[in-house]
């Protein structure tokens, strides 16, 4: 039951996106598509549960003044292994997210999860956690990139819905990644309310 | 010639904000106040022109010539998280003023992806040393005119009366679309 919460708390209640409002950069910046924001989301998913799963296993052995350094240690290293994977079995994917898979490392929801969830809880916990986090954290980019490509390009997941050329532009390019996931975010806090 | 170039398109066409989504964090977070907002944007201007010379050396001194590039993530992370707790400590002793604008910004920058970002951008580009720092400058320049006119329009928006629904982030988020709009109309000039 209660590894039941741990793992959906991430989906609506502490969307670390819509509710959190943490790891905006990635959320803006690869959204232009539902495909890029889905790999995005699965390979911070699994930063995220691999960084758990180690920081929870170590917690009793780090002092206390260096855990923040040795949390982005570990941290980092994953992403490396994320980073070095999807080049060589994603190349394409690879190319559009660019320089946002590195800066997985400095994702507040990463060390956010590290320091607040993992290096306190049992190591079964700290994985169900990390796993409901970044699946939440998947849903959220998901769902901002296929409304962008939905209004963009009249497309969700490459399949066209209506014709390209009456979509508006404008919600591929940057100004409509930030107007977008404002009327989200209103749309989930009244969700939340009603 | 170049340097203008990498100024104009730092600054105004590749905004780092705006246009490239890189510490969209502090933008949120702390431009409720046109003050803070000033005081954030000053310490980021310092850290990130420290930060890319520091990375640049280490890149070309030590990571390539041992060929192991790929500790690149890992190596600049822990760097910029020292090279922050380090101007933090000089700075208090050196100068308690400065210490006094800008201390309590500097642990947030650590995680700020616009001091990562510029750093791993300049390898990326292949600047050279000189091209990379007027690069992380101009970006700074650009961080902060982004910052100081978002937290004007926020201190405004305070004022205004604002559909129940829309309030706070929503309503930011929108504002910065409209910011991000109009800073699409510099493209073009590169």
């Amino acid at each position: 039951m209660n590894q039941m919460k741990n793992f959906t708390k991430g989906f609506l209640k502490e969307n670390p996106v819509f509710v959190l409002l943490l790891g905006m950069c990635p959320t803006l910046g690869v959204t232009s598509s539902a495909i890029n924001g889905m790999g995005m989301g699965l390979a911070t998913t699994f930063v995220l549960v691999m960084a758990n799963f180690v920081v929870s296993l170590v917690k009793s052995g780090i002092p206390d003044k260096v855990r923040i350094p040795s949390f982005i240690v570990i941290i980092a290293t994953f992403v490396t292994i994320v980073q070095l994977t999807m080049q060589a079995y994603l190349p394409s994917l690879y190319e559009s997210l660019g320089l946002f898979i590195p800066l997985i490392v400095v994702n507040c929801i990463v060390l956010g999860r590290a320091e607040a969830f993992a290096s306190k809880n049992t190591v079964w916990s700290s994985i169900v956690d990390g796993l409901g986090m970044g699946l939440g954290f998947t849903f959220a980019l998901t769902l901002l990139g296929a409304v962008r490509e939905f209004l963009g390009s009249g497309k969700v997941f490459g399949l066209t819905i209506y014709p390209e050329h009456y979509g508006s532009l404008i919600f591929v390019l940057a100004p409509g990644a930030f107007i977008a996931l404002g009327y989200l975010i209103a749309l989930i806090n009244k969700l939340k309310k009603a | 010639m170049q340097y203008i170039i990498i100024i104009i398109s730092a600054i105004f066409v590749n905004n780092i904000v705006l246009a490239q989504f890189l510490g969209i964090c502090p933008f949120l977070g702390v431009s409720k106040k046109t003050s803070t907002a000033i005081g954030m944007a000053g310490a980021v201007a310092f850290v990130m022109t420290l930060a890319t010379i520091v990375t640049y050396l280490i890149q070309y001194n030590i990571l390539v010539p041992l060929n192991v590039a790929y500790l690149q993530t890992i190596s600049f992370i822990l760097v910029i998280a020292a090279l922050v707790q380090l101007v933090e400590i000089i700075l208090k002793k050196v100068s308690p003023a400065l210490y006094q604008a800008l201390g309590v910004f500097l642990p947030l920058i650590t995680t700020n992806c616009a001091i990562l970002g510029v750093a791993i951008l300049t390898i990326q580009k292949d600047f050279n040393l000189m091209e990379g720092v007027v690069y992380a400058i101009s970006t700074a320049i650009g961080f902060g005119l982004a910052l100081v006119i978002f937290a004007g329009l926020r201190e405004h928006l305070d004022l205004m009366n604002v559909p129940k629904g829309l309030k706070g982030t929503p309503i930011a988020l929108i504002t910065a679309g409209i910011l991000a709009m109009a800073f699409m109309g510099f493209s073009g000039i590169v």
